[in-house]
């Protein structure tokens, strides 16, 4: 990158009310950060605080809510190929082969059919699973899905990666193997990457900077930089003493406290 | 698919035990001349009628016109039903129009139309088919219209966040979802053409077929042909069901097998 980072999406006193049978249910309130190009950025918090949600403003699928999302100085108004998206469900058609499935992102592209069978192909290659074009995603386990679903939100080459709990359903081996990839994909691709997780090993393993969200309603906690000098190894005493301190301000403190103080700590 | 229903000997077994059952308590009736025989022949005489309708008489183009006149039926109200179900589901507008005639349709037993169709079409051929095109249309309509709208919330979302085309989301995403509901209504729409084309041949103008061989042995008072009959009906029946079942697990291939 020659020009100075800058930053590409700004989140701007953003708040968001459902109406959940009758009732007010603040989910976000007063957000507000950016996030520079060529950036990972990891948004953490527990179930319920309004992450997700925050996910699907960038993305464009809801667009009633307070205050400005803005990509580039323009306020998002709907999905565009300019963001890539990973759920955390593979979320693959299982009527197309996961070949199809990364060529479905194509539609919308504009480009000749040659050109969309080698981005289809160099993106399977990119997440490892070349051989596999053919297969029904009924066939892949979920640790080889997900990295279609991954290969599929970057086949457009999006200016976002925007990662909605993707490793959440993996079992903990998987995980971890998927995290190193995670890590290795966004590198070779350079694409700006918001992941939304409640994993905070991971969040602290793949991010320059992490959004501690807390609950009811969601809103910023705190905002911490990862300084680990490009060293992610996950048992290096400065990585575990910023994942203890972000674990403590979600309020859980490390060593865990005896079950009969975990309702006092709660409250 | 899973081990339910396709362990081959054991069910396959049990499902014989009762049918036979009841024939050894049909013969024992017979043979102890509880009934007379006019009114309930012995499963012999039954068997022997059987053979004679194959060796001799008119059985196979009965049930060869009785067949024609069921896909015929079927080939014309499936396909109607699965367009008219799919714009159902598929637009809201037309959904909002229409449908509330086609509930009110539904309400309408299907032997209720008999007169008018035969009004319209004549008792003949055409009356016939248009009958069982009406029984195949309804079932077809009703689980296209349920699949197609039913479109589960994820993929619309996804559609959503690769910004589909309305043709694409169509093709991709709209169409291969509600696949697995067209093809149940197929499968029912087939049962159902079946079922009507009994019903069009013994309502309807005496005709050949199945439908006017029962009401010959009901005329000439000869129930071995009758249970021949309705054997034969029932065999064909069950034959149509498995087949299309079997159509329906094959054209499912990305299903997990």
């Amino acid at each position: 990158m020659t020009h100075a980072p800058r930053a590409a999406l700004e989140i701007d006193r953003v708040g968001k009310v459902f109406n959940v049978a009758g009732r007010r249910v603040e989910a976000l309130r007063d957000i507000s950060f950016s996030v520079r190009t060529g950036e990972f950025v990891a948004i953490v918090g527990a179930s319920g605080c309004g992450k997700s949600t925050l996910l699907r403003l960038i993305l464009g699928l809801d667009t009633e809510y307070e205050g400005e999302v803005r990509l580039d100085g323009r306020l998002i108004e709907r999905p565009g190929l300019d963001r890539g998206v990973v759920f955390q469900d593979h979320r693959l058609l299982p009527w197309l082969t996961a070949e199809g499935n990364v060529a479905a992102a194509l539609r919308r592209s504009g480009l000749p059919k040659a050109e969309q069978r080698r981005l289809v192909a160099q993106h399977l290659e990119l997440v490892g699973l070349a051989k596999f074009a053919g297969a029904w995603p009924a066939q892949l386990s979920g640790g080889m899905s997900q990295p279609v679903a991954i290969a599929r939100a970057l086949v457009n080459r999006p200016r976002f990666l925007l990662l909605d709990e993707p490793l959440g359903a993996l079992d903990a081996l998987t995980r971890l193997r998927l995290q190193d990839e995670l890590a290795r994909i966004v590198r070779h691709e350079g694409t700006t990457a918001l992941l939304v997780t409640h994993d905070v090993d991971e969040a602290v393993f793949l991010a320059d900077r992490i959004i501690v969200l807390q609950p009811d309603p969601g809103r910023i906690a705190r905002i911490v930089e990862v300084d680990l000098d490009g060293q992610r190894d996950r048992s290096a005493p400065a990585f575990l003493r910023l994942r203890d301190e972000i674990l403590d301000t979600l309020g859980v403190r490390h060593p865990p406290p005896a079950i009969a103080t975990a309702t006092a700590t709660a409250a | 698919m899973s081990a339910l229903g396709s362990s081959p000997a054991r069910p396959l077994l049990m499902g014989v035990l009762v049918p036979v059952l009841a024939i050894g308590i049909w013969q024992t009736i017979a043979s102890a001349h509880l009934v007379a025989p006019y009114v309930l022949p012995p499963p012999v005489a039954v068997l022997a009628r059987f053979r004679s309708e194959l060796d001799g008489g008119t059985f196979w183009s009965d049930v060869l016109a009785s067949l024609t006149r069921a896909l015929a039926g079927f080939a014309i109200g499936a396909p109607a039903g699965i367009a008219f179900g799919l714009l159902l589901g598929l637009s809201r507008l037309a959904g909002r129009l229409v449908g509330p005639i086609f509930l009110a349709y539904r309400q309408v037993a299907l032997f209720a139309w008999v007169p008018l169709l035969s009004m319209w079409f004549g008792g003949g051929e055409a009356g016939k088919v248009a009958f069982i095109a009406m029984a195949a249309f309804a079932p077809a309509t009703v689980n296209s219209w349920r699949a197609a709208g039913a479109v589960p919330a994820p993929y619309r979302e996804l559609s959503r966040a690769l910004t589909l085309g309305r043709l694409d989301h169509l093709r991709l995403i709209a169409l291969p979802s509600a696949l697995p509901g067209i093809l149940t209504g197929l499968r029912t729409a087939l049962i159902y053409a079946w079922l009507a084309t009994v019903g069009a041949e013994l309502f309807l103008d005496i005709a050949p077929g199945l439908g006017g061989r029962l009401n010959e042995g009901r005329d000439k008072f000869e129930v071995d042909l009758m249970i021949v009959a309705l054997t034969v009906l029932a065999t064909l029946g069950l034959g149509f069901s498995q087949l299309a079942a079997a159509a329906e697990r094959r054209s499912i291939r990305w299903r997990k097998r």
